[in-house]
């Protein structure tokens, strides 16, 4: 039963990749939701009309849609602005960046879940109360200030069951990084099926490490939520 | 730079190959969505039940169909079938020789377990007082779902539903990772034939868009129609 013929490590080293995978994607559409939703907030007609576009395109298409697009593309487009920039430079600036399927994964997921979580943090600054933002202006904070000293810690309690939702969906969604040739948990895992035939030995452990994954941080979800909820008495 | 968008989308049989592929998407979204929201409506049922026997075994079924990704669902169904003993020389090898069988198997129990999901929140939303009422009126248990709990159920549910099928046409894409020729597996044809990412991702993304808008447009009609009094005056 636990023999897994030598592609253990392997698989075990896949579900480090998945991890890691996961967690900077997470950091870059979490960066990347707070500007959609401040886009989507602001006054500014063109910050506004750049998000919608932002989060319709990307939600309206699927993730592996946009991941064979990166990936099948990626190579093309980087070295198409390199070229541009040998020929416009009379070639002083000669680069060739070969495109990393890693990369390229942390990019797409994260630029993905960017899109979502600008709805996430949407509604959670519509739910602070306005009289709070305009008590910090009349203190004469700036406006960053006012977003980290009050906005953000008071979103953050209304942001985190949507993050949550999508922090899972985002793990499972990096299960697609094997098909653009990353050598992730689930491509190894696959692989290993096929090879030997024996299907469930080798994708059940797989499937198991990403349900304790995120049992694992519903954990640490909940625990979040405890913290940012500090100071609001419970229903 | 458009000229290779030109020829590929001249030929016509890059038209031939996305329409079939737009067919056996549409094909595969719909029955799952139909078959995995008939076994939800029992199985929400049962998730709501107070008796631990009869919701823990739903619970479970959601907790591993949801917590897990759907490709390590989808490669079980499509390796595993071909396990069971004798199948390749029985009379079901005719259906599942093929991928589109064991795809639908795991797109439905997929969907099922986020619609058993969708549809006890629904269920759990019931007003108390419309319970109490059917009870006052005598009707017995099978009677209040049919005529109070589950209509208004599947009415609240509705918004929330609608994100799921939306769900599901996305995640149908990859479909094509077992050899199936839907949409994306058209476009990753077409990108093969012709080496042209581009114009083969772009060209399907636009059609998924389309999809997606056209799903949601016969939702908001939905809604308008069927939960018009819940709307802000």
């Amino acid at each position: 039963m636990f023999d897994f013929q030598g592609y253990g490590p392997g698989i075990f080293g896949g579900a480090i990749l998945t991890i890691e995978l996961a967690l900077l994607s997470l950091v870059l559409a979490f960066i990347l939701g707070l500007l959609g939703a401040l886009g989507k907030m602001s006054h500014s007609r063109l910050a506004n009309g750049i998000s919608t576009f932002y989060t319709t395109l990307i939600r309206g298409v699927p993730d592996l849609v946009w991941m064979m697009l990166l990936f099948f593309g990626g190579q093309i487009m980087v070295n198409a602005f390199f070229d541009m920039l040998y020929n416009l430079s009379d070639g002083r600036i000669d680069i060739y960046l070969p495109f990393n399927e890693f990369t390229s994964g942390v990019l797409t997921i994260g630029f993905i879940f960017g899109a979502y979580m600008s709805e996430t943090f949407r509604g959670a600054i519509m739910a602070v109360d306005v009289g709070q933002i305009e008590a910090g202006k009349a203190y004469g904070m700036s406006s960053m200030k006012v977003f980290r000293r009050i906005l953000f810690p008071q979103m953050m309690r209304h942001a985190i069951p949507g993050l949550a939702n999508n922090w899972q969906v985002l793990l499972k969604t990096t299960a697609l990084v094997s098909v653009i040739g990353l050598a992730d948990m689930v491509r190894l895992a696959s692989e290993a099926a096929k090879s030997t035939g024996q299907p469930f030995k080798f994708l059940l452990p797989a499937a198991l490490v990403y349900l304790a994954i995120s049992a694992l941080s519903d954990l640490v979800f909940k625990h979040l939520n405890v913290r940012y909820s500090a100071g609001v008495e419970r229903g | 730079m458009f000229e290779s968008a030109i020829s590929i989308f001249s030929n016509p049989d890059t038209w031939y190959h996305y329409w079939d592929g737009f067919v056996t998407t549409v094909q595969l979204v719909f029955l799952s969505l139909l078959v995995g929201g008939l076994l939800a409506v029992p199985l929400a049922i049962m998730r709501t039940s107070k008796n631990r026997f009869i919701s823990w075994p739903v619970w479970c079924f959601t907790y591993v169909f949801r917590g897990t990704p759907l490709l390590i669902q989808l490669y079980m169904i499509y390796y595993g079938v071909t396990l069971i003993d004798g199948i390749q020389e029985s009379i079901w090898w005719v259906i599942f020789e093929g991928a589109f069988y064991p795809a639908l198997i795991a797109f439905a129990l997929n969907t099922a377990a986020y619609t058993t999901e969708i549809f006890r929140g629904a269920i759990e939303a019931t007003p108390r007082g419309e319970i109490e009422a059917a009870k006052a009126y005598g009707m017995n248990w099978a009677k209040r779902m049919r005529r109070i709990i589950l209509p208004s159920a599947f009415r609240r549910a509705i918004p929330a539903y609608s994100n799921e099928v939306i769900f599901m046409l996305h995640s149908s894409s990859i479909a094509s990772l077992v050899t199936l020729i839907d949409l994306l597996g058209a476009a990753r044809d077409i990108y093969a034939r012709y080496y042209a990412p581009f114009e083969a991702f772009i060209s399907i993304g636009l059609v998924y868009l389309c999809i997606t808008f056209g799903i949601l447009a016969i939702f908001k009609q939905i809604e308008k129609r069927m939960l018009g009094h819940l709307k802000p005056r």
